[in-house]
């Protein structure tokens, strides 16, 4: 379907998904804490305008209490909680090592073709216009997927994990119009609840390891070497 | 006929006019920087010195330190000429697309680094590494970011992509956001601004671009120095005429010209406010910053590519 | 007539091959004759092809010659004629150039006469190859030409890495011709004789046709030097005379490259995009690759050669661009494509010779091969300088010299992606055509280095001050290589025009349209599209840059200029010493990539009286990760097979009997 034919609004969920998958980029290509959680904010603030639109698109209002959910959790909440963990934890300006960040990169864009080709079978099956954001949320999980793999530090890997998340909230919006309600803010309290856990363990490892480098877990098998 | 004598004219205004460009700029960052700073016009009065003064070369040179401004100044004008600025109906813009506008800066670039090389000093080599890594870097990302705009509206020659683009109505392509942000990415690196090169630095182990020129004097420094302004220029033009194309005359009417004249002058000038404001807040990257920095236009570039196939066209 | 031409050219230089022979006692003049007849024969393959492109027509001959029931047939058409031209060329300019290179052999034994001997089989086989019509007669020339060039490279075998390049070469060769003989195999097989005309007619089922795909891909492949095939060739190209590198480098591969697109377009057919795929992706990493080992390397002629499997990699991209295209139908781009790669050919061929020829002007003046202790050659050596900056200029494709036309192309090619149905491969040839645009890049980075650090600055050894333009011969040959550089560059319409019934013969459709707006402008796709005016930019460039020349130096008085010593920063004076090094230009680069390379880095600390010693070695990942294990594996197997060789007569002898009784069963 040619771009020129739709909706400015539509055109406008379309750009967010760009957008969205940029912040991803950008999420992979952080290397401070504290910029990698305002990323993550943007990431939020972008779904929540997408999610905005399709509202009004979609004439389904009760998205807009989704949007609102979104805006107070990811943008507010997490990010917030994120920030005093790192404040407490003093790990503000740790400067995170990963493999070469350009190949990394390189690879993500291949994760990008890649989920547009496994998305070309489902995107017949939708009528909607904006269903060719299906390869944009399958590609923003495989990235968030990535991220975990490719950080050391548990907090980045847990934005991974976050981003993750978003990638199928996004999908569940754009592509058929959100999930029932009460699947919608099961998970959102099941994020809510991943937080606050994984800020609990946080502390935990760091105590018992000294660190919040996850490769230090390695130690903790059972095979002596 | 007319239209070549058009061309001519035009090719001339914007190469008169360039030192202004950068006077403007400067002029802008020093008032940012509560200071009183030259007026727009100075460049013209260095300029004007640079022309008067003697002429000193290294006994090392060879003919190439001789050759390089005239090279690299009449370049930079041939790739002015073939860039539309207040209209898309001239027929040198056939001469040669953003490919070999591309093809034609580098050209300039070799000769740059070449003339650094010359002399046979460290600050010249320095300057030449330096330039054609960040320059082999920035390439690719340039292209790519034509490539997204070439691939939209299916052509490559400029006068093409803007007129084309400036009749269309207004619809939010993700693609072209994402060519923007590279382009403006890598027209900051290609004309040596902060954060990537300081025009106004004078210390050693920071230089680029002056590291190059270093040994050059009178004319030579002059057709150097005024190529740089023309390149900022043309970067400007591309820049404000690619994303913001609204406003180029689509006729050879004299009404159309003139106001599309006075809107390009519009957009140059916002353009040098927006460049004065992004280098009074930023500071110089490190060397090797730089790489991440292009690498990130690069990756803009790209997926502006990618959301253009996977979003935009079926 | 043509093909008479042609034929005469074959036996020009089997003559030269066979001088030696009568003249063995006299190595001056055997050089000098051996060389003439070489160039004739240049000369006439110059001709002959140039008719046969132009003409686009199609000459055949079957000789009295070869097996009995299988005479040699030759053929003449407007590929090999394309292809003949290029050899022919570069042939000419090598036998102008070696007569002068050659005198430092004179005092060796036998050294011209060999030189000559294998010169003249060398470029008999090439043009055998091209003119080959059956498959037996084709391999008998590809052997030749193989054998014939490992005798060349390791003609100055005192040397002992020479010795192992030309052994890895030998064997890369054998196992190459292997892979082209199971090709041609699976051709023959399911046609009914061995004959080209024959195996065209003939289709094979999309399993075969892909096997024997995959057989000419590694074959030719290994010839041509793609990544990862590519290892003998930084080995072996430089270590050879440099007229011969010239030609190895410049002409050889493009045999390759002519035998890939004689067997995969004509006598295959039925291309499928899978194939093209693969050489995208293989052309798009030989291409990257390529370029950044070159950029690493100080050796002056092991660079030139690393920057062959760079341009072998452009031409891979054009040409699996062009199969994409040519499986989805859509013929017209698909003939864009291949002309950029028949293009980008001949540039290759005639600025890698150029480099070559300059680059062994540098060695027989300077003795030297490390780049690292050249620098000021310009003003020792001016035409020299001039001829390899057109070709630098050339090998970085920037207008207005031709590799820019080729790579111009290449992208437009590329650019015409969304064309496809399949949105998959419309996303990867963008990607390709981004790596291209890297490639280019960094080649014109490493050129800059290259010119600048051999040619520029100050001089950075001793013998440099005794260097000078070399003879005349040699001279000539640079220029009229460079004056072609830049007559292909400018004057491209006319040579599109020309490899149109390259096109028109293998894909049954040219490219009119490119030509269709005069000899001005090169359109590729249609005038709105894209066009590119190269006499017109030429111009346009001299005519600016004459105007500023003009406005800026008129002979005032108080305007002159003065000479004086390099701003020193008031520390004394300069010496060649504080100059940026080849390592330390390239050094950011190296940073970037460094996940590319091997990279092992130390400084040895000095001790009294010996100064510290900075080591840089830069190895290549591609053979460790793929050559030595590959080796380890066949050492051991040799190992293992060596059990039976216990050293028992008796045993030996029962081997045999037990083949014997073995073959006998087999037969009943």
């Amino acid at each position: 379907m040619l771009i020129a034919s739709l909706s400015l609004p539509e055109q406008g969920v379309l750009t967010l998904a760009a957008l969205i998958l940029l912040s991803s980029f950008l999420l992979l290509a952080q290397v401070r804490l504290d910029s990698l959680i305002n990323t993550f904010a943007l990431q939020g603030a972008l779904i929540f305008l997408a999610t905005v639109f399709m509202a009004f698109i979609s004439g389904k209002y009760h998205l807009l209490i989704s949007a609102a959910l979104t805006l107070f959790l990811k943008v507010f909440f997490i990010p917030g909680q994120l920030r005093l963990l790192v404040v407490r934890l003093n790990i503000r300006r740790e400067v995170e090592v990963i493999g070469n960040p350009m190949l990394v990169m390189l690879f993500a864009a291949g994760l990008v073709l890649f989920s547009y080709y496994v998305a070309l079978p489902i995107r017949e099956l939708s009528l909607l216009s904006t269903r060719n954001t299906i390869t944009i949320s399958l590609a923003v999980v495989l990235i968030g997927m990535l991220m975990v793999i490719s950080r050391r530090k548990a907090v980045a890997q847990v934005i991974g994990f976050m981003s993750m998340e978003n990638g199928l909230f996004f999908a569940a919006v754009v592509s058929t119009h959100g999930m029932p309600m009460v699947v919608e803010l099961g998970i959102a309290f099941d994020v809510l609840v991943a937080v606050i856990l994984f800020g609990v363990f946080f502390f935990h490892i760091r105590t018992e390891i000294g660190s919040l480098d996850t490769d230090r877990l390695n130690h903790l098998t059972e095979v002596d070497r | 006929m007319s239209g070549l004598l058009w061309a001519i004219i035009k090719t001339l205004c914007v190469i008169l006019l360039a030192p202004l460009m950068a006077g403007w700029v400067k002029w802008l960052k020093c008032r940012l920087q509560n200071r009183r700073g030259a007026p727009p016009w100075q460049p013209y009065r260095d300029l004007l010195r640079l022309s008067r003064k003697n002429v000193v070369i290294a006994e090392s040179a060879s003919w190439i330190f001789r050759m390089a401004p005239y090279i690299v100044f009449s370049v930079t004008c041939l790739a002015v000429s073939t860039v539309p600025v207040v209209t898309v109906q001239l027929p040198v813009a056939a001469l040669a697309d953003v490919i070999a506008l591309v093809g034609f800066l580098a050209l300039g670039r070799f000769f740059l680094a070449l003339a650094g090389m010359d002399v046979g000093t460290a600050f010249g080599g320095m300057g030449s590494s330096r330039e054609v890594t960040i320059s082999s870097l920035a390439e690719p990302a340039l292209l790519m970011a034509f490539f997204t705009l070439a691939m939209n509206v299916s052509s490559t020659n400029l006068s093409t992509v803007i007129g084309e683009l400036g009749r269309r109505d207004l619809t939010l392509y993700p693609s072209l956001i994402f060519a923007a942000m590279g382009l403006v990415l890598v027209a900051i690196a290609e004309t040596g601004r902060i954060p990537i090169d300081n025009p106004s630095t004078h210390l050693e182990l920071t230089m680029i671009h002056e590291a190059m020129i270093l040994e050059y004097s009178g004319r030579h420094l002059l057709l150097m120095e005024w190529a740089s302004m023309l390149k900022l220029t043309l970067f400007s033009l591309l820049i404000v005429n690619l994303i913001v194309p609204w406003g180029v005359a689509l006729t050879l009417a004299p009404a159309d010209l003139a106001f599309a004249a006075l809107i390009v002058t519009g957009k140059l000038m916002l353009w040098g406010m927006m460049l004065a404001v992004s280098e009074t807040i930023q500071a110089k990257m490190r060397l090797f910053r730089a790489p991440q920095y292009l690498g990130l236009a690069f990756i803009l570039s790209m997926l502006g590519m990618m959301s253009h196939i996977v979003l935009e066209v079926r | 007539m043509t093909l008479a031409i042609a034929e005469a050219a074959v036996i020009l230089a089997l003559l030269s091959a066979v001088v030696p022979a009568v003249l063995f006692a006299h190595p001056r003049l055997l050089s000098r004759l051996a060389f003439v007849l070489l160039g004739a024969a240049g000369l006439a393959a110059c001709v002959a092809g140039g008719q046969a492109l132009l003409s686009q027509t199609s000459q055949q001959v079957v000789l009295p010659l070869g097996l009995p029931w299988l005479h040699v047939s030759l053929v003449l058409d407007p590929l090999a004629g394309l292809f003949l031209f290029i050899v022919g060329l570069i042939t000419c300019m090598a036998a102008c150039y070696g007569p002068a290179y050659v005198l430092e052999y004179l005092h060796q034994e036998m050294g011209p006469g060999i030189l000559a001997v294998f010169s003249g089989l060398f470029v008999s086989g090439m043009f055998l190859v091209l003119l080959a019509a059956d498959a037996f007669s084709f391999m008998l020339a590809w052997e030749l030409m193989s054998v014939a060039s490992y005798f060349l490279v390791v003609f100055q075998h005192a040397k002992l890495e020479n010795q192992r390049a030309a052994f890895i070469y030998l064997l890369m060769a054998v196992v190459g011709g292997t892979f082209l003989f199971l090709a041609f195999g699976i051709l023959a097989g399911f046609s009914d004789g061995f004959s080209f005309q024959t195996m065209k007619g003939t289709t094979l089922s999309p399993t075969w046709a892909s096997l024997a795909f995959v057989c000419a891909f590694i074959g030719f492949g290994l010839k041509a030097g793609i990544v990862p095939l590519h290892v003998w060739l930084p080995l072996a190209h430089p270590v050879a005379p440099s007229h011969i590198s010239a030609m190895m480098s410049g002409v050889m591969l493009k045999v390759a490259v002519y035998g890939f697109i004689r067997f995969v377009y004509d006598l295959l057919g039925g291309i499928t995009w899978q194939w093209g795929v693969a050489l995208l992706l293989v052309g798009s990493a030989s291409a990257i690759l390529g370029v950044l080992y070159a950029l690493m390397q100080h050796d002056l002629k092991r660079l030139l050669a690393y920057h062959s499997v760079e341009n072998i990699g452009i031409i891979y991209i054009g040409l699996g661009l062009s199969m994409i295209f040519q499986a989805t139908h859509h013929a017209e781009i698909a003939a864009l494509a291949l002309i950029a790669a028949l293009y980008h050919c001949l540039n290759h061929a005639l600025f890698k010779s150029l480099l070559f020829l300059g680059a062994g002007a540098v060695l027989q003046q300077t003795r030297q091969h490390d780049m690292e202790r050249m620098g000021g050659l310009i003003k020792k050596m001016p035409v020299t300088a001039v001829c390899f900056l057109v070709g630098c200029i050339s090998i970085s494709a920037l207008p207005p010299f031709n590799g820019f036309v080729s790579e111009w192309l290449t992208f437009q090619a590329a650019l015409q992606g969304p064309l496809l149905k399949s949105g998959i491969l419309g996303a990867m040839i963008p990607v390709a055509a981004a790596i291209l645009a890297l490639t280019g890049a960094l080649a014109a980075a490493c050129f800059v280095k290259v010119f600048g650090i051999v040619f520029l600055g100050l001089p950075r050894c001793e013998d440099i001050a005794r260097a000078k333009d070399p003879s005349l011969g040699m001279q000539l040959s640079q220029i009229v290589l460079a004056v072609a550089c830049l007559a292909f560059g400018i004057f491209p319409t006319w040579t599109v025009r020309a490899l149109n019934g390259v096109t028109e013969g293998l894909l049954g459709n040219g490219l009119t349209s490119a030509i269709d707006n005069g000899w001005l402008w090169l359109t590729p796709v249609s005038p709105q599209t894209a066009s590119y005016g190269a006499p017109a930019v030429f111009f346009g460039l001299l005519a600016s840059w004459l105007i500023v020349y003009a406005l800026l130096h008129p002979l005032r008085r108080d305007n002159r200029i003065r000479i004086a010593p390099p701003w020193d920063c008031g520390f004394g004076p300069l010496n060649a010493r504080m100059q940026y090094t080849a390592s330390s230009f390239a050094m950011p680069i190296r940073r970037v990539f460094s996940f590319l390379w091997l990279i092992v880095e130390k400084v040895e600390p000095g001790g009294p009286g010996t100064p510290p010693r900075y080591i840089l070695r830069v190895n290549d990942r591609i053979w460790l990760a793929l050559y030595v294990p590959i080796g380890k594996l066949m050492l051991k197997l040799a190992e293992r097979t060596s059990y039976i060789q216990g050293g028992n007569l008796r045993v030996y002898l029962s081997y045999s009997f037990f083949t014997l009784l073995f073959l006998l069963w087999v037969i009943v």
